[in-house]
């Protein structure tokens, strides 16, 4: 593989990481602790429990699981995108 | 049957089984026993990390807690689940890919220093060995709950079980045990919270009763009844900035607890890490869902059953009486209106009462009962009321496994094979290793039956280490190419210094907390300076030699799958 193509596919997972850990930030710190307050003057939908409390207790727990089978999936098609353009360019060679 | 026969038949069982599969993945070389042939399939790696995360205090104590702190006990929640975010996209793949046998291994490599090596063996013995005195001690407390015997009995008869599959089937037999317990403990865990999901709110899943009933409701309004602080009120026991460094301590020290990082190591490849990292916290999260559920479900329990209740109502509930032979539940009409009052002060953790206050205090409740009285409370049969002492062990049998296995692998690989006798046989290193995991079974259970009076404590030492020396350095490894072994060595050590400080002047010296931190959350702290040292230093010394940079580019390239390497280099050949 080529170096700007390493460096397209390093680039292309630390994006995907960076956007994940946003998500991940904003339920965890963002809607569990720092704004559970306001968040618990409303209710949860269908529910009758305070939604920052729910978050904190299980919402949050859900996102994260989500979190990690979407960086998961992700990554096996951005390994096949670069690996297929990977073995083109090896079958391409022994051809020539 | 009674309670105890059934317990007794149930125990057994699960304890063959534990002792056939250990058997059967009896192990003959150094890949087998440290990284278990790297042959574990990703869904059984996923439950194998949760069994070896889920410890004696996730099953038994944290539903507790959370039903006494209400909101704040989310802290255990969001921390030890949002943790894994961190290790399935930070650290995971990219050790799986490394490929070697453990996380000093790790950390010597990458540094190029056996300096840097010893540190991180140091770090991940001392977090292992903290951690796992805990684990014999709580199968001893099952033990003797449970059944008739001793604590120091029970914990013997866990290290022989131990024992057994570890030193025969290393990393292999524990993984596959680990499968198995992980099915006894969430089985264990989920039909007493169905079963008293379904008396309560009349719908059997826990998580939707406790989302959609009105069970918070109504618990909230017995608060105000009682002139409580509503059970869904944030922070009435930690100020909103403990909570955070609380949280992000717990997942940090998560993220960089070795037991859980060498899971990672035994798939066959890093699309399989990343996928059982999943797994591991699905399985994790059936648990951690349920147990605020049953939090909730308990308070309201014993809210309704003790209080404004008469002494003579409350002996003839079977499990109440049972629970005051144990201890977990006092109850005594000191003022003599023959009624129960419960205070806010019953659901206190470790509450400083003055004396005014001991001569009142009218019901005492141990966090724990929680979870170990709910079947009883739930009126369920005798057999499955044994399936939580099942559950129990097993939770603490996983977790003390993977954690002597650590242990050992730092002292046979770290120490002995990479810095005393490179050239040591396999042969050797195999049996330096089994010797070892006999070793640290012994030292565990001498720690559980006599243990220090400072376990709880020291339990905070090992998250608060575990986030400060080896989270940062694993992750600039990766992400930092700069990052060069003066960085990571000062980073370690300062890290490791900052935290375990202030702990020890909290925990021992009787510190006031700084801005009202509690020991347990100074790993953020510690984390954070690790962060910075290993940047600045690293910047200001020499750049890594070259063939460590190729390392780094080496662990960032997506990873070629076997077979297709294999069938390119037979076209090449043709």
């Amino acid at each position: 593989m080529k170096i700007d193509q390493k460096t397209a596919y390093w680039r292309a997972n630390t994006a995907l990481i960076r956007n994940l850990l946003i998500i991940w930030v904003i339920v965890s710190i963002g809607l569990s602790i720092l704004f559970v307050e306001p968040l618990n003057a409303v209710k949860l939908p269908g529910g009758n429990v305070p939604l920052g409390f729910w978050i904190a207790q299980q919402g949050s727990i859900y996102v994260f699981v989500a979190l990690i089978f979407i960086y998961a999936y992700r990554m096996d098609k951005l390994d096949r995108k670069y690996l297929e353009k990977e073995s083109d360019r090896i079958e391409s060679k022994s051809k020539t | 049957m009674s309670v105890e026969a059934w317990t007794t038949v149930v125990v057994i069982i699960s304890f063959i089984v534990y002792i056939y599969i250990g058997w059967q993945s009896r192990v003959r070389d150094t890949e087998g026993f440290f990284v278990a042939d790297r042959g574990v399939p990703s869904l059984a790696n996923g439950a194998a990390t949760a069994a070896d995360w889920m410890s004696a205090a996730s099953f038994i104590s944290m539903a507790g807690l959370i039903s006494f702190l209400g909101y704040d006990g989310s802290i255990y929640l969001i921390g030890w689940t949002g943790g894994y975010v961190l290790l399935a996209l930070l650290l995971a793949p990219y050790l799986r890919k490394f490929g070697k046998y453990t996380v000093p291994d790790f950390v010597g490599d990458r540094y190029y220093s056996n300096v840097a090596r010893t540190v991180a063996v140091i770090a991940a013995i001392f977090v292992s060995l903290t951690y796992v005195a805990g684990q014999m001690r709580g199968v001893g407390l099952v033990f003797s709950r449970f059944l008739q015997v001793t604590i120091d009995q029970g914990v013997i008869i866990g290290m022989v079980i131990v024992a057994f599959f570890a030193i025969l089937g290393g990393m292999k037999g524990i993984t596959w045990t680990q499968v198995a317990q992980y099915g006894v403990l969430i089985v264990a865990y989920l039909i007493p919270a169905i079963a008293i999901s379904t008396i309560l709110t009349g719908n059997p899943i826990p998580q939707l009763s406790f989302s959609f009933s009105n069970i918070v409701e109504r618990l909230n309004g017995i608060h105000q009844d009682l002139g409580f602080v509503p059970y869904t009120q944030p922070f009435a026991n930690k100020s909103m900035l403990d909570v955070l460094f609380f949280t992000i301590a717990l997942m940090v020290g998560t993220a960089g607890l070795p037991h859980i990082i060498v899971r990672f190591y035994t798939v066959p490849d890093v699309k399989a890490a990343r996928w059982s990292a999943g797994w591991a916290l699905l399985f994790i999260a059936i648990l951690y869902t349920t147990a605020p559920a049953l939090a909730t479900f308990a308070r309201y329990n014993l809210i309704t059953n003790l209080n404004n209740q008469t002494v003579e109502q409350v002996q003839q509930l079977d499990w109440t009486k049972k629970w005051q032979e144990t201890k977990l539940l006092a109850v005594e009409d000191k003022n003599n209106n023959r009624t129960l009052e419960l205070t806010a002060k019953s659901f206190q953790l470790n509450p400083k009462k003055t004396p005014e206050q001991v001569a009142k205090n009218e019901i005492t409740i141990d966090p724990d009962i929680v979870v170990l009285a709910t079947p009883e409370v739930a009126k369920l049969p005798a057999w499955l009321i044994a399936l939580v002492a099942a559950g129990g062990l097993a939770a603490a049998l996983s977790t003390a496994s993977g954690l002597l296995l650590v242990i050992s692998s730092s002292i046979a690989h770290d120490v002995y094979y990479r810095m005393i006798d490179p050239h040591a046989s396999e042969a050797k290193r195999l049996f330096v290793g089994r010797i070892m995991v006999g070793i640290a079974i012994a030292i565990a259970g001498y720690f559980g039956i006599n243990p220090p009076g400072f376990v709880a404590e020291v339990v905070a030492l090992a998250f608060g280490l575990a986030a400060s020396s080896f989270f940062p350095v694993i992750i600039l490894g990766i992400f930092d190419k700069r990052a060069n072994r003066e960085g990571a060595i000062a980073g370690m050590i300062v890290g490791l210094l900052i935290t375990s400080a202030y702990i020890i002047a909290v925990k021992f010296a009787g510190m006031t907390p700084w801005f009202g931190i509690s020991a347990e959350g100074f790993g953020t702290v510690g984390m954070i300076f690790n962060f910075i040292v290993t940047l600045v230093v690293s910047r200001l010394t020499p750049p890594p030699p070259a063939e460590i940079q190729m390392l780094v580019d080496d662990l960032r390239n997506p990873e070629h799958a076997p077979l297709a390497l294999a069938d390119i280099g037979e076209e090449q050949l043709d």
